[in-house]
């Protein structure tokens, strides 16, 4: 068995650019769903947009990357402003229902033969949007060291993004600690309460919706470019699903959450993975109980009996407080 | 009646003990509000008056539409039709937070602490026009910090007035049902309030813990707020109301002093029936 092989790969993932892409979402999340009480069930309709609004501008209309950054936190604003209109008024399972379909509806928009020239259809698009991107990595000859391993545009896109996190969760870390973080928390205590006080709670939520939406959207932005492609299936309900994984593993209104979540997350899917792997190719693992193309379904459930355990022994995540989380919000 | 201050004993004797009678200074003036739910009208008050500076019960028997009305008259509801002002200000169509800037706040019969903030917490919420609950300025804390060390002294303040002051740093949720009632009364003050509209204040509340919310209502008034507070406790109202409003079945039946409302006829039948002095034993029709 090679150890240090397994080493390499699962903290080169730890770091990774899947951990800085589900990071992104969960931190969305956490300002909607940690901090602000919104049960936004289409985060990964918000990483779609971005992850479009890169790839289209550039293939389609030859604009440069810059523009199309800008253009995709215009329109997950936007589509912030579509989702919270109608429903930020009303209760909170309203927006669950309406977040869900509508990034369904984004993905196949997306996916449909309608836009096929401009979209890509079900392919989605694949091309070199990225380019200009990747044309400033000093780091071109890439990372190759026992313990982690990037090729040159990985490690790029990786120093870039832990940049672009490092950012957003020490802005995210000062407005949570402001007046303004603590009416956000207010609002998801007790709305009614909020308003009595002379509170507008209304521009308040649809203020965290479209900072978490712009916060998915990078997310979007790292998913598209570090594979220079984009695949409509990716962003199904299953990515909005494993970043409140990532946000529950870290524990909910916690700033640092959703990093250590993802990181913890993407630790354990390549970990599993690896020691699997490693055990069927080396006959440590009898074929007649997994067989090599049985690993990668199998290191989910693995993953789902450890997120069972982590909820039933530490229900209120990494950095959560136990004693908080048992005070019930409407007790 | 020596309670009363000399101002209180001109309004008693300028004011007609009707329904629906004209006020010398009315904050609050409500005219020919209805509210129905399907075929059931909760709500149908032709016209009432609110005194300014005094406490006002509002009082009736289960289901007469007392906090229905303490909803439509603070925005959390809207009244099928009708029209009322507060300090000359059309109130029709005015959201919730609007009505509390404009100096009317509410608390809530099912006490509304915010239970995962702390006690500190739950108090500077209440504070007007924070500089820090702009999303731009909380990035940029030293716009604020100067703000938010008076809204934190003036809350510790009224926290020591109200006796919360040692459990400051606890989460709401760790406070006794009483404990809360206060908090939430407290946390109103913290919007400087022209008028305190306080639904059931004393609903699980302990003997103790009540005497201490009476003073604290009675020290509203001495402050020059109005105060409209719906009540079940008729002691309570006894002890410190100036003036009573009686609604049954949506309707104003009667007003006046705490004293002569409770020996009213209307009034003792909406609360005890028409026939409530008729022996309805078997023995009597033998």
């Amino acid at each position: 068995m090679d150890f240090l092989f397994v080493i390499q790969q699962t903290l080169s993932a730890t770091i990774g650019v899947n951990t800085i892409i589900f990071a992104l979402a969960a931190i969305g999340l956490n300002m909607h769903f940690g901090y602000t009480g919104l049960l936004n069930f289409g985060q990964a309709g918000f990483l779609a947009i971005g992850a479009y609004s890169v790839a289209v501008p550039v293939i389609s209309f030859g604009l440069p990357l810059w523009v199309a950054f800008l253009i995709g936190i215009f329109n997950s604003v936007i589509f912030a402003l579509i989702l919270g209109i109608p429903t930020l008024r009303l209760r909170a399972d309203y927006l669950a229902i309406v977040t869900i379909a509508a990034a369904e509806i984004v993905r196949q928009i997306a996916r449909s033969a309608t836009f096929n020239s401009t979209l890509g259809g079900s392919d989605g698009i694949t091309g070199k949007f990225g380019e200009e991107f990747f044309a400033l990595n000093p780091f071109k000859s890439g990372l190759n060291t026992p313990i982690l391993r990037f090729n040159g545009n990985d490690l790029w896109v990786v120093i870039t993004g832990w940049t672009l996190v490092a950012f957003i969760v020490f802005f995210m870390w000062i407005m949570v600690n402001s007046p303004w973080g603590r009416l956000m928390r207010a609002i998801r205590e007790d709305e009614d309460a909020v308003r009595s006080l002379g509170k507008n709670v209304y521009l308040y939520k649809m203020q965290s919706l479209i900072i978490g939406g712009v916060i998915g959207a990078c997310g979007g932005f790292v998913y598209a470019l570090s594979r220079q492609s984009v695949q409509p299936d990716n962003y199904g309900t299953a990515l909005t699903f494993f970043a409140y994984t990532v946000l529950i593993l870290g524990g909910a209104a916690r700033v640092f959450s959703p990093v250590v979540g993802a990181m913890i997350f993407w630790f354990l899917i390549v970990f599993i993975e690896q020691v699997l792997r490693q055990g069927v190719t080396n006959d440590l693992i009898p074929d007649w109980l997994i067989g090599v193309n049985q690993v990668s379904q199998i290191r989910f459930m693995l993953m789902g009996i450890g997120l069972m355990l982590l909820m039933i022994f530490r229900p209120q995540g990494i950095f959560g407080d136990k004693k908080e989380l048992a005070l019930d919000a409407k007790a | 009646m020596q309670r009363h201050s000399g101002e209180n004993m001109d309004f008693v004797a300028v004011t007609a003990e009707t329904p629906g009678s004209a006020k010398p200074d009315p904050i609050l003036i409500a005219d020919h509000i209805t509210r129905t739910f399907g075929g059931l009208t909760a709500v149908n008050v032709a016209h009432l008056e609110i005194q300014r500076g005094l406490i006002t019960a509002l009082i009736g028997p289960n289901g007469a539409g007392k906090t229905t009305f303490f909803n439509l008259l603070t925005g959390y509801d809207s009244p099928n039709s009708g029209t009322w002002s507060f300090n000359g200000l059309a109130l029709n169509g005015v959201p919730p937070h609007k009505v509390a800037r404009l100096g009317m706040v509410r608390t809530f019969q099912l006490t509304k602490a915010l239970y995962r903030l702390t006690v500190l917490e739950n108090m500077a919420l209440g504070a007007r026009g924070q500089k820090g609950e702009s999303v731009f300025a909380s990035l940029f804390p030293w716009l604020w910090r100067a703000q938010e060390e008076e809204i934190q002294k003036k809350a510790i303040s009224i926290l020591t007035n109200f006796k919360l002051i040692d459990k400051k740093d606890d989460f709401a949720a760790a406070l006794s049902g009483g404990q809360r009632k206060l908090l939430e009364m407290a946390r109103a003050l913290m919007v400087e309030p022209e008028m305190v509209m306080l639904d059931e204040p004393m609903a699980g509340v302990n003997p103790a813990l009540k005497q201490s919310l009476l003073e604290h209502i009675k020290e509203l008034r001495n402050e020059g707020k109005t105060v409209l507070f719906v009540e079940h406790d008729m002691d309570m109202v006894h002890e410190i109301s100036d003036w009573v409003v009686v609604l049954s079945q949506g309707e104003v039946i009667a007003e006046g002093t705490p004293a002569s409302v409770m020996k009213n006829e209307h009034v003792i039948e909406a609360y005890l029936g028409a026939h409530h002095n008729v022996n309805l034993s078997a023995e009597g029709d033998k």
